[in-house]
């Protein structure tokens, strides 16, 4: 007889295999949209990887990209894994970027060795604490923290636009007479310039580096600690957690600021590894919170993972910006990145369930409703 | 305050509110079949995209182009939607990803910026815009008259679905059957009533609503195409819902709220009043927030309407 069942536990090289399937898979699908649109699938494909590796700048440009969602995957991943929805990447970004270069003006007169690190605290302190109206609404009065915090998307956006284009603020640059026609904000000083690691003609921009440092930390946290196994465990059931005693409370603040606090240093990374001013298009034209989110998933939520697959996901976030023309519409890599997110869950299917032929003895385990989504 | 400041806000309130009516509608109907959609800006997006592309390229009379328009554009968020219902329902992998894949795909920098692209509609101005309609020529009475009886069809239509959907919900069998798909779907399925089907059905239904409620956008509110013209739109519908209590004809009146929360900042500029921008623009959002955390203390206390099953997949053979 044969039947298909769920599988106890997902085998370990099918972890593996499942992203590589899943990219597989959405590069057929999205190949099936260009052509539907008039688009050389192949030809499409290739124009991407020229332009996000084998071009002269590509792979520097590529990292560009690839370091804001690191972090943004990081916040996203560290997040869902405890099945806290913090979907406000994009505006813990930007009060990131917000405190990190206000911190940069203020104190620009300090040496470098003790700018960046304050730019770094001020950018994570501001994320974090912009996380925590989530936070404190989610864990007091089980308000939705997916709602709460992607309204707060929208709002650290318009705090930004009024910093810049509609007040005398103290990032505004109200010195040049250009500047007081064409806002823009002030330019932080030399010494707060993040130094990136130059190998020949590449750039390794000192964010990226930091981000892989904090997914290290973040898959120790995880995996060793005693704060880790709590949120593990919150994870995967809330209703274990707090019959075992866990202040569920205190995790989940605790995981929203470390989620926030790693989208605010995404957005310090922005001022001092490539912008140097504050700029709200600059930073909402890119989406990388929502990207983070792909990467995220793509990832299967491990820290680790979210290094290779941010490249990755930057790669293409890259080539989509070089590209960007008539052949080339804006949308198409969002459109890419939804393929890719669809097709990631889609495959989970495979790694459920499994075709058994035989006896079927083995019985679900109970929980099997609650563990469905992962 | 005088009298043409306020119907001046009603009407605007309104206008402004409609779309947050139509997809509100539909994502009250998707979860009381116990499925969460958080795609509802995606697919609100696709049905502005398609709406107003199908009323450039069409000809002939205005009124027969722009309810085309109107269906490709319902048939266009349904589309969507049915991605959504294969994944949740089938599949059954986490809805609340599933919703956010889906905005991301079809969403301002996704699918409906890339189509809009492709059929080259953005900066074109449109050719037809869904005019009002005197009722009964009461148009001209003072206050009620621009208020009730002066609006595009548009508005009577969801006026009507609001009835509709209450009459269904409370006082048909299949909505009966449809709020126990929501609240036990395992009770549902013993009492013979086919729990995907109902789940497949009311997802698309709900994102045929949401697109609709998008192409309001480009058909009434705009005729132009901008990528991203929903601002939030879809979100704001989908914690319309919890605020309403899964009820239609609350989910009316708190439209008509964050209608007018929209069109505050144009309308009292418009009346003298000085203020930056970004403060109006962004109550709604802060709106929204404030009334998430006031109903989730209503709702921790006593729990009303959430159907029970929302957001769990139903599967026969396991728990």
């Amino acid at each position: 007889m044969i039947s298909i069942e769920r599988s106890l536990d997902t085998p370990r090289w099918q972890r593996v295999a499942l992203p590589f399937m899943s990219l597989v898979l959405a590069a057929i699908i999205s190949g099936l949209v260009l052509a539907a649109s008039g688009h050389d699938p192949i030809a499409t494909y290739r124009q991407i990887y020229a332009a996000s590796f084998t071009s002269p700048g590509a792979l520097t440009s590529t990292f560009v990209y690839a370091t804001p969602l690191l972090f943004t995957g990081l916040c996203v991943a560290v997040a869902f894994r405890m099945r806290v929805w913090n979907i406000g990447g994009e505006g813990q970004l930007y009060m990131g970027a917000i405190g990190a270069s206000g911190a940069g003006l203020l104190l620009g007169g300090l040496p470098q060795p003790l700018l960046i690190p304050v730019m770094i605290v001020a950018g994570v302190a501001f994320g974090a604490l912009w996380a925590m109206i989530p936070g404190l609404l989610r864990a007091y009065l089980q308000t939705n923290e997916i709602l709460v915090s992607l309204m707060l998307n929208y709002v650290a956006g318009l705090i930004m636009y009024f910093l810049i284009y509609d007040s005398q603020s103290f990032w505004r640059d109200l010195t040049s007479p250009t500047a007081l026609v064409f806002p823009t904000g002030k330019t932080l000083s030399a010494s707060a310039t993040w130094p990136g690691v130059v190998i020949g003609s590449f750039t390794l921009p000192m964010g990226f580096l930091v981000g892989v440092g904090f997914a290290v930390l973040l898959f120790v946290l995880v995996r060793n600690t005693r704060f880790g196994f709590e949120m593990r465990v919150m994870g995967d059931s809330p209703s274990a957690a707090t019959y075992a005693g866990m202040r569920t409370r205190r995790i989940i603040l605790a995981v929203m600021a470390l989620s926030g606090g790693i989208a605010g240093l995404g957005g310090a990374s922005q001022i001092g590894d490539f912008g140097h001013v504050l700029d709200p298009r600059g930073l909402q034209q890119a989406q990388y919170g929502y990207t983070g989110i792909v990467v995220a998933a793509l990832a299967l939520y491990n820290p680790l993972a979210v290094v290779v697959v941010s490249i990755l996901i930057g790669a293409l976030t890259n080539a989509g910006f070089a590209l960007q023309g008539p052949s080339f519409p804006a949308g198409l890599v969002g459109t890419m990145e939804g393929i890719i997110l669809f097709s990631v869950l889609g495959g989970e299917i495979l790694g459920r369930y499994r075709i058994r032929i035989g006896s079927q003895l083995r019985v679900a385990p109970a929980d099997a409703e609650a563990d469905a989504g992962r | 305050m005088n009298t043409d400041l306020i119907v001046a806000i009603v009407v605007s309130a309104i206008a402004y509110g409609t779309p947050l009516v139509l997809a509100g509608l539909g994502e009250l109907l998707t979860e009381r079949s116990g499925v969460l959609n958080l795609g509802v800006e995606g697919m609100m997006l696709m049905g502005a995209v398609t709406g107003f592309f199908v009323s450039q390229q069409l000809g002939g009379p205005g009124w027969a182009v722009l309810i085309v328009a109107m269906i490709v554009a319902a048939g266009a968020g349904g589309l969507m939607a049915l991605i959504h219902a294969f994944l949740s329902i089938t599949v059954r992998v986490n809805q609340i990803v599933s919703g956010l894949a889906l905005t991301i795909f079809a969403g301002a920098v996704g699918l409906s910026s890339y189509v809009g692209q492709v059929w080259g509609i953005g900066g074109q101005h449109g050719l037809h815009q869904l005019n009002r309609v005197d009722l009964l020529g009461l148009g001209e009475l003072p206050v009620v008259g621009p208020i009730l009886f002066d609006q595009d069809p548009f508005v009577y239509l969801s006026w009507g679905l609001v009835v509709l959907v209450a009459w269904y919900l409370y006082r048909t069998r299949f909505g009966l059957y449809l709020r126990a798909v929501g609240e036990s779907p395992r009770s549902a399925d013993a009492m013979g009533i086919n729990v995907t089907r109902y789940r497949y059905v009311h997802t698309v239904v709900g994102g045929a609503l949401a697109g609709l409620g998008g192409a309001y956008f480009t058909l009434a509110i705009a005729p132009i195409w901008t990528d991203g013209l929903t601002a939030g739109a879809g979100w704001i519908a989908i914690a319309l819902v919890i605020f309403a209590f899964w009820r239609p004809d609350v989910l009316l009146i708190g439209a008509y709220l964050f209608g007018a929360l929209s069109s505050l900042g144009f309308t009292l500029q418009a009346h003298g009043v000085q203020m930056p921008s970004e403060f109006f623009s962004s109550l709604p959002y802060l709106m929204t927030v404030v009334v998430l955390a006031g109903a989730s203390t209503t709702l921790a206390r006593r729990r009303i309407g959430t159907p029970a099953s929302l957001g769990v997949p139903y599967a026969r053979e396991e728990g």
